[in-house]
């Protein structure tokens, strides 16, 4: 891991420009927060090819949508909570029973966008676009993999939800790293238990992997960027090798990447699996790094997760 | 309007009506109210104005259709059928498990159809992506929606409104089927909706009004659409719902039910009356 911190929304609106440089088809609409999602990034290079839609989040889906049929690759924008929650409905219907060739670039998910609070911290988006059949849902760990995950978007036909933060976060990845949807990528190899981690909690669980062996605990760790469709495999190996899992993640633990786990382990595997989530509770105001300790969201409650179920 | 061509567009609404109320009442359930207050400005746009060919559906530079108003099914797939994008008889299984032509327009299965719709409000959204595709492209078709009087209570439509005149789209004709009825009732009385076309100039567009069972004023609005100047049309038309069955005009009841077989019979008896009418002209 690298000291370089770096916002998964700072990947997105520069693979966006990079994107748009080598495929002419590729347009972007924001909801008047181009300033904030980074999509302002490509906008400066193709004015022509981004459109502002004022603050009309379920207009601007629709506008995707439509758009979509005449052959273009849209990206639309907005803050998780109003693209995947607002605008709920309108990406169900216009564009995932269609199945529209639409990407949706939603930044500042979770609690970590801080100081905003409750009503601008979404929770819930990865429980709701992953209930949309034919929906890929993409939740990318640092840099490098965000990037990535936005080309792999744009050649995947079909609609998809790529899921970025707000805050600077680690760089897990190295430049050899190779992004491959649906693909989860073990980390660590280990014996006792497996860490199965997404999005910015994944180099948290990279951190409690290293307190962790220095107790003697051999702990796997394993990043799955893309929560639907899930690695099967990946998760099936770990619930058969190690003793229990522990998913870690900054969402909701109801119908996020603790239910996408447990939904496969359920089934084919049962095992202990524990979750280290945001436990059914709103956010609240405050500096996104403090509130990732209030919430539990650390490498500190992973370890005490995985001691207490040894 | 030609006499000729006028002539012409009337028996193919008649027919239009016939498989509406015949397809509704095959189903048992269905929309035919708003289907048959529609069912003229579907016959004009698929029979006269709109560039479509049943042969090539997904032809990039064809005109295109979207059906915001949803539920109005029937009068869409009708046309299709009568235009001939698919077989006629794909009515009679309309809304029963496993047939072509669902409750509410399907693009992804059902050829003709530009837009999946149903949920009110989200079809003029993607008339709007599809013009602003059109322009970006150097494209010279047009996009044409329907709406719902009811539909515009959504507050959607209104942001769609906004957008379409923002990004100069003059290459959209939007249709409001003013018949006055939703489920509910009267729509001044559910939640007013007027005066429409002053709501629709204060948001940048071009208006124009006409009464929609007849083709001279019909032909009359639409050809005011053809002049471009940057702004996006809308032809407010006054309908009257279940037009055409003298036993659903004007009835919000015959929103979303179906004629049993007693009513089906009038109905088709009625509309051959007319087509007899009309062949002897």
């Amino acid at each position: 891991m690298s000291d370089v911190k770096i916002a998964t929304r700072e990947s997105y609106g520069n693979a966006l420009a990079e994107l748009g440089k080598l495929n002419p088809d590729v347009v972007v609409f924001d909801a008047d927060l181009a300033g904030a999602t980074k999509t302002g990034v490509f906008k400066k290079a193709f004015p022509e090819r981004h459109f502002d839609c004022g603050i009309a989040e379920s207009n601007m889906v629709g506008l995707a949508a439509g758009i979509a049929t005449t052959g273009k690759i849209p990206f639309v924008s907005s803050f998780a909570m109003f693209v995947a929650g607002r605008a709920f409905e309108q990406v169900r219907n216009s564009v995932g029973y269609p199945h529209l060739n639409v990407k949706i670039g939603a930044t500042h998910a979770g609690i970590s966008v801080g100081e905003d609070g409750a009503t601008h911290q979404c929770n819930e988006d990865i429980a709701l676009m992953r209930t949309i059949p034919g929906m890929v849902v993409i939740n990318p760990c640092d840099d490098v993999e965000a990037k990535q995950a936005v080309f792999a978007a744009a050649e995947h036909v079909g609609p998809v939800y790529l899921r970025f933060g707000r805050l600077a976060v680690p760089v897990v990845n190295d430049e050899n790293y190779k992004f491959e949807l649906g693909k989860g990528v073990t980390l660590k190899e280990g014996n006792k238990v497996t860490l199965i981690a997404t999005g910015l909690m994944v180099a948290r669980a990279l951190d409690a992997a290293k307190e962790l062996e220095e107790k003697g605990i051999s702990t796997r760790v394993i990043n799955i960027h893309t929560i639907k469709p899930i690695d099967k495999e990946i998760i099936l190996k770990a619930a058969k090798e190690t003793d229990f899992i522990v998913t870690c993640e900054e969402h909701s633990v109801i119908g996020g990447l603790y239910s996408a786990v447990t939904e496969v382990t359920g089934l084919e595997c049962p095992c202990k699996v524990v979750p280290v989530a945001v436990m059914d509770t709103f956010g609240k105001s405050g500096p996104a790094a403090q509130l990732l300790d209030v919430f539990g969201l650390n490498a500190e409650t992973i370890v005490k997760k995985v001691m207490e179920n040894l | 309007m030609d006499a000729k061509l006028k002539l012409a567009l009337e028996k193919q609404a008649v027919e239009i009506r016939k498989d509406i109320v015949t397809a509704v009442h095959s189903a048992k359930s269905g929309h035919p109210g708003g289907s048959l207050s529609l069912a003229d400005t579907l016959t004009y746009l698929y029979f006269y104005k709109m560039n479509v060919d049943p042969a090539n559906p997904q032809d990039p530079d064809r005109d295109r259709f979207v059906l915001s108003k949803g539920h109005t099914a029937p009068g869409l797939y009708s046309a299709l059928a009568e235009k001939g994008f698919f077989a006629k008889e794909e009515l009679l299984s309309l809304r029963k498990t496993g047939a072509l032509l669902q409750g509410h327009p399907d693009m992804k299965h059902i050829p003709g159809v530009d837009m999946t719709t149903g949920s009110l409000g989200q079809g003029i959204s993607t008339a709007v992506g599809m013009a602003l595709g059109g322009k970006i492209s150097g494209k010279s078709f047009t996009v044409y929606t329907a709406l719902g009087d009811g539909e515009i209570q959504e507050g959607q439509v209104w942001e769609a409104a906004m957008s379409a005149a923002h990004y100069k789209l003059d290459n959209l004709v939007a249709i409001v089927d003013n018949n006055g009825l939703q489920i509910d009732g009267k729509v001044s009385d559910v939640m007013s909706v007027y005066p429409i076309p002053e709501k629709f100039e204060a948001f940048g567009w071009n208006v124009a009004t006409c009464d929609a069972h007849d083709f001279d004023s019909i032909h009359e609005a639409f050809e005011k659409t053809n002049e471009k100047n940057g702004k996006p049309w809308v032809i407010v038309q006054k309908s009257v719902k279940g037009k055409g069955v003298s036993f659903m005009e004007d009835k919000a009841a015959w929103h979303g039910s179906a004629p049993n077989d007693e009513q089906y019979a009038q109905a088709m008896a009625e509309l051959d009356a007319v087509a007899k009418e009309l062949e002897a002209k």
